[in-house]
């Protein structure tokens, strides 16, 4: 599964919610949404081996 | 995760509220939080005209969104600082084309440069010393109130979001800037000569509104400011995410019950009927001290260098 935030890529294993895979790559939860092939999906969701997550950061420091 | 309204696949989960949504149900959920935090907090009536000040971030264009769905008379409000590496071209970009796809929006645009003579990147240049986000932010603040009140706009409103509050509020009460904690509201009221100053996505956090824009297929500007004083902001915001992942809905107790603390024990006094404001003698917006306004002082060449140094305390963003 590949995780995607700005200019970087994460390999990781399938199997795991999409706030493990965020909290597994350093990066805060409640600081990203995930969108899966175009579409918002929740924390909860688990992630297949195959899916391509892009994080959207949401976070602005104006 | 299932919405709790229809069942479906759940968009995003709110733990402070324990409500997890659908996109659909989600996108009617936003505009009634909005709807409610006008109400409370008398923001403005549905007849008052509005002018919202849209920076093509996700929050501004969330809120233009949000009032032009709830049936308001909100019109824009875009000001082209001319920051470059094509940041305020794609910024203005972004926010021409939310105009064409809101039919009937209307958006007025200064340009910083072809109006007033100077960017604000060749402004800082101009003024060693003072940093781009501070004559940025005494720029925008006075276009804004100059536009609002030429307009006859009932009100200014702006996209502060509840987590740009809260790291407003936990850096001014760390230093206890008191008069800093005692204008830090959702409505700033009108004064002579400045225009009301209203804040209607004070109850929602930045991943709302995030998730809102991104459920509309709002197109908005991703990137950070390159001049952005980010790192403070980010910090406390940082700080606050992590208490919020102890213990849920501090975000919201922080901010709001700092409100209601305020009001019912009367603190952080500002009397500001005892500040004497007098005209500025080149735009006439109020101003502390007799002549002219910080903003003018910015632009009159005889006075280069000696505008008064920045407050300590912070308005946000």
């Amino acid at each position: 599964m590949k995780l995607i935030y700005r200019d970087k890529t994460w390999e990781l294993r399938g199997g795991m919610t999409v706030r493990d895979a965020i909290r597994k790559v350093g990066l805060d939860p409640e600081a990203v949404l995930a969108v899966r092939d175009g579409v918002l999906i929740n924390e909860e969701t688990i992630l297949g081996e195959d899916d391509v997550v892009r994080l959207v950061a949401v976070v602005s420091g104006g | 995760m299932k919405c709790k309204l229809c069942g479906k696949t759940a968009a995003i989960n709110m733990r402070q509220h324990r409500l997890a949504l659908c996109g659909e149900h989600f996108l009617g959920w936003v505009p009634t939080q909005v709807a409610r935090t006008i109400k409370r907090y008398r923001m403005f009536g549905p007849d008052e005209r509005i002018l919202v000040a849209v920076s093509g971030g996700k929050d501004s264009l969330t809120l233009w969104d949000v009032l032009l769905g709830l049936g308001y008379h909100a019109d824009g409000l875009y000001i082209n600082l001319g920051i470059g590496n094509g940041y305020s071209a794609e910024s203005e970009a972004k926010v021409r084309a939310f105009v064409d796809a809101h039919p009937g929006a209307h958006l007025r645009i200064v340009d910083v440069a072809a109006e007033y003579g100077a960017s604000i990147p060749e402004l800082a240049r101009r003024r060693r010393g003072r940093k781009a986000c501070s004559l940025c932010g005494l720029v925008k603040r006075h276009i804004m109130n100059q536009a609002a009140c030429d307009g006859g706009y009932a009100a200014i409103a702006t996209g502060h979001n509840l987590d740009d509050e809260d790291a407003v509020l936990l850096q001014n009460a760390l230093r206890w800037s008191v008069p800093y904690l005692a204008r830090q509201a959702p409505v700033l009221p009108a004064e002579p000569g400045l225009a009301r100053k209203v804040k209607p996505l004070v109850r929602l956090r930045e991943r709302e509104t995030a998730a809102y824009a991104l459920l509309r297929g709002i197109d908005y500007i991703y990137e950070e400011c390159p001049h952005a004083e980010g790192a403070t902001t980010l910090f406390y915001k940082e700080i606050l995410n992590q208490l919020e992942a102890r213990s849920p809905a501090t975000k919201e107790m922080f901010y709001l019950n700092f409100l209601e603390a305020r009001e019912q024990y009367d603190l952080f006094h500002v009397d500001r009927e005892a500040l004497e404001m007098h005209p500025c003698q080149r735009c006439g917006q109020p101003t502390s001290a007799p002549g002219l306004c910080a903003f003018c002082r910015l632009w009159a060449r005889d006075e280069e260098g000696s505008e008064a140094p920045g407050r300590e305390g912070t308005e946000g963003k």
